[in-house]
């Protein structure tokens, strides 16, 4: 046994070699390095592939690049467990940068087990920057091993080995720990080793995430982030891969090469400075993450409570910043990659777990962050913030999305009180709003794939399916109250009173995921984007501007969660202006290309309509995919309706144009919901018409030639359909 | 402790012997903007700024420990372990973290006392507080 309690010995006796590949160490030049690995864990081939300049000019990198191999590998037959689909990790250009924070991300793309259409993941941790400086632009791991497989990148000897893993844990937090351990020669060295890795709760579900590593020298933990999104997870583990490592030793501020070290250093300093000028006035992330959020969503009506039903919650005070504020460490550097001085990946450490198969373990956990707070909190009728945290640890460490786990939750919470659901289908678990101890069983048995573990890991949409065939449970209203859209489960906002935040929700392409657009504020609170039109506007320009993020390997937040002094004052200060210049600049300091705004925009137009046409390869991205449930639109019941019954009355005179005196609740339900389905078409014909596609959402063929992504194959998926 | 350069700007003459003599010392030229030590005239005002070892911000700020605090009390700089992420710079709440333009690790005063030995009025010396 090491001092670690693992026995790394016994461990690497049990590895058998299967196969590895030596590769020629090049320094990456202005970002890029043009080649990317693919790895084959089923009949064990690895191989270096060059990317050629067409691709990386169309392409850019990160989730551009990982895209691009997707497609490639797969044929609109494939579904998610078919040995073709890919798991592929990329950072981009700018990536894997010192300086400027928020440039250490990852971009993960798969085929989803619950879309069936690619999804995209943007993660945290050092795994990303380490294989770039490892020498490759993009990892693609294909096939599916027979036994446990470990795959390990060693960027400082260039040789990439693929062996049977028997004895390695799968759950995360212990894996993660065993990879440092055997990887690493000695404490100053782990902060070289970063691991992906799953859970046994990936391998027994459809929700599955990826847990990126990455070691924190003063906490001695192999900390962890989450590609969270869409079961990535559960990909991973029917390939039978339990981590992929990667270990870099000489990182610097040249591994990445910049054209121009001076003016990114620059640009990295002045942002540094404002956000510790002003942060602790803004948003608070150096002290609690993204956590800040929940007392203000839960003000502005936004805080889902009980599966969305309502925004807010007199109990909310209980998960607020300041309950979990007083629970994490603080005055800890907690960047999720170095040079992120915004510092948001928060963590309780000595945190003692009260059920499970780590029970009485005292475990560091990661975040919470504001989605999880949300989803395994509000959302499901939980106020106590060590249910919250406990629930956070355990879906980290089963590899499970606590996004998707808190949907889907609270989904089944509104079964349990509609009757759908009983003690005899769920094997004896109340599934109660607020019922905390049931909340955490229930993972529990997703962990262990066991009973209700294994429907509740299918996720809403064919819960949806399993309830109305197997329990005579009306279609319809599960449809209107299972938040899920495309089959990914809704994140954390109540979307009711912003049309365009529902569509910016149900238009995303990979799923309801707010990382395309935020628009609440704008739309709702501000009321800057009245007309359809303005709202259009606003659903093209902030998911292309957020794209990029993806393609280049960079964080949102230092985006718009630290904005300068002066930012009110701008012309567009929901855009940040500033901040996209910052971007421009480091763009141009590492790639030593100029890129103004329209570029930055068209960069990313074309990597988002290629996503749109392999949505429609594979079978989605129709204009009916993108219908919301309406619990996003719009009061479903009676109690949600006469919970807010003069806002909702106050629209029925003001903007229906029907008075709401002499109605009895349903009949208000009704009249509203007609007027807010018509809005949402409307904005469905103003956005589609706004990207350069049809009524029916497919991009034209001229949109696909202004952006240069008319090749062949992409042409032929959008022809029939046109 | 700690062990850190006294500066008493009523002595100094702003000759800028303590930067060149930190400068060529560090990085072999002669040239303030990469020394450790800097004095400014702001009119009759002469400014000396340097690290004082005693708020170490810049010690809890670094994501990789290496920025430490030696037996003497000066906060010292591992080369070796820094990634060039320039946080320390940012929150340094008197600029005594240095960065030049172009290098890839910051700069700081490590109370050598180089500057002082050459400092012809005795304006600079270097104090070990107990």
């Amino acid at each position: 046994m090491t001092d670690t309690g693992f026995d790394v010995a016994g461990l690497k006796a049990s590895h058998r070699p299967v196969s590895e590949f030596r590769y020629e160490k090049r320094p990456v030049v202005a970002g890029y390095n043009d080649r990317t690995l693919y790895v084959n864990v089923g009949d064990g081939r690895i191989a270096e592939k060059p990317v050629s300049a067409d691709t990386r000019a169309k392409f850019t990198g990160g989730k551009g690049y990982g895209l691009k191999l997707l497609w490639d590998a797969v044929t609109p037959a494939t579904k998610w467990n078919d040995p073709e689909n890919e798991v592929n990790i990329a950072t981009g250009p700018v990536g894997g940068n010192t300086n400027y924070p928020g440039s250490g991300k990852s971009i993960v793309v798969s085929i989803s087990p619950t879309t069936g259409i690619p999804i995209d993941c943007n993660v945290g941790g050092y795994f990303g920057p380490f294989l770039k400086f490892s020498g490759f632009d993009a990892l693609e791991l294909q096939g599916r091993a027979e036994r446990d497989v470990i795959v390990y990148i060693d960027g400082d000897e260039g040789v990439v080995k693929i062996f049977e893993a028997p004895g390695e844990a799968v759950d995360s937090h212990v894996l993660a720990e065993q990879m440092v351990a055997m990887f690493a020669r000695d404490e100053n060295d782990r902060q070289h080793i970063s691991s992906v890795s799953a859970g046994s709760g990936a391998e027994n579900s459809l929700i599955g995430c990826l847990n990126f590593s990455f070691y924190d020298k003063r906490r001695k933990v192999a900390r962890l982030k989450q590609a969270g999104r869409g079961g990535i997870g559960t990909v991973f583990r029917d390939k039978k891969i339990k981590a992929v490592v990667v270990k870099y030793s000489s990182l610097d501020v040249t591994s990445n090469n910049p054209a121009d070290l001076a003016k990114l250093q620059e640009t990295g300093l002045k942002l540094h400075r404002e956000i510790i000028e002003l942060d602790d006035q803004q948003c608070r992330m150096r002290e609690i993450g993204t956590a800040h959020l929940t007392e203000i969503m839960n003000e502005y009506d936004l805080l889902p409570t009980c599966n969305y039903k309502f925004g807010s919650s007199p109990d909310a005070e209980g998960i607020n910043s300041h309950a979990f504020s007083a629970i994490v460490t603080h005055g800890l550097p907690d960047g999720c990659w170095y040079g992120c001085t915004m510092a948001c990946a928060k963590a309780a450490d000595g945190f003692e777990l009260a059920t499970g198969p780590y029970k009485g373990h005292k475990v560091t956990v990661d975040g919470p962050e504001y989605e999880t707070v949300a989803g395994c909190g509000a959302n499901i009728g939980v106020f106590d913030p060590r249910v919250v945290l406990e629930l956070n640890f355990y879906c980290d460490t089963y590899g499970i999305d606590t996004i998707s786990f808190g949907t889907s939750t609270a989904f089944i919470m509104e079964c349990w009180e509609n009757g759908i659901l009983d003690s005899d289908r769920t094997g004896g678990l109340e599934i109660t709003w607020g019922n905390g101890p049931a909340a955490l069983e229930l993972l529990h048995r997703i962990g262990r794939g066991e009973g209700f573990g294994l429907v509740a890991g299918l996720g809403v949409r064919r819960m949806k399916a399993y309830f109305a065939e197997h329990y005579g449970a009306d279609p319809k209203f599960l449809q209107d109250i299972g938040c899920e859209c495309k089959g990914l489960e809704y994140s954390q906002y109540v979307s009711k009173e912003s049309l365009a935040q529902q569509g910016g929700y149900s238009m995303a392409l990979k799923g309801p995921q707010h990382d395309e657009a935020w628009l609440i504020f704008m739309d709702m609170v501000n009321n800057r984007i009245p007309t359809f039109e303005d709202k259009a506007e606003a659903l093209y320009y902030f998911p292309m501007f957020r794209t990029w993020f993806g393609l280049q390997g960079l964080c949102k937040l230092p985006w718009n969660d630290i904005e300068p002094a002066d930012n009110a004052s701008t012309d567009e200060p929901a855009k940040v202006p500033e901040h996209v210049d910052n971007y421009l600049a480091i763009y141009k300091a590492v790639t030593g290309n100029d890129l103004d705004r329209e570029g930055l925009i068209r960069q990313s137009a074309r990597v988002y309509n290629f996503q749109k046409v392999f949505c429609i390869r594979m079978g989605k991205g129709r204009r009916i995919d993108d219908l919301p449930p309406y619990r996003m639109v719009g009061p479903v019941t009676v109690e949600e309706y006469e919970s807010r019954a003069d806002r909702y009355d106050k629209q029925l005179r003001e903007q229906v144009g029907v008075d709401p005196s002499g109605m009895d609740t349903p009949a208000k339900i009704a009249a509203l919901r007609a007027y807010r389905e018509d809005r949402y078409e409307k904005l469905q014909d103003a956005v589609y018409k706004r990207k350069g596609w049809t009524r029916e959402g497919i991009p034209t063929i001229e949109t696909l030639q202004d952006l240069g992504i008319d090749y062949p194959e992409v042409v032929e998926v959008v022809k029939p359909l046109l | 402790m700690p062990k850190r350069l006294s500066c008493d700007n009523s002595k100094c003459i702003a000759c800028g012997a303590c930067m060149t003599a930190c400068s060529t010392l560090f990085f072999k030229v002669d040239d303030p903007k990469r020394s450790c030590i800097r004095i400014e005239q702001n009119g009759p005002e002469i400014d000396m700024s340097v690290c004082n070892q005693t708020c170490r911000l810049c010690v809890a700020e670094c994501p990789v420990k290496a920025l430490t605090v030696s037996p003497q009390g000066v906060v010292m700089l591992d080369r070796k372990l820094c990634v060039g992420c320039l946080a320390c710079v940012a929150v340094c709440p008197t600029g005594a973290m240095r960065h030049y333009p172009g290098l890839a690790n910051p700069f700081k005063c490590i109370a050598c006392g180089a500057c002082a030995r050459k400092c012809p009025t005795g304006a600079i010396g270097i104090v070990v507080e107990e």
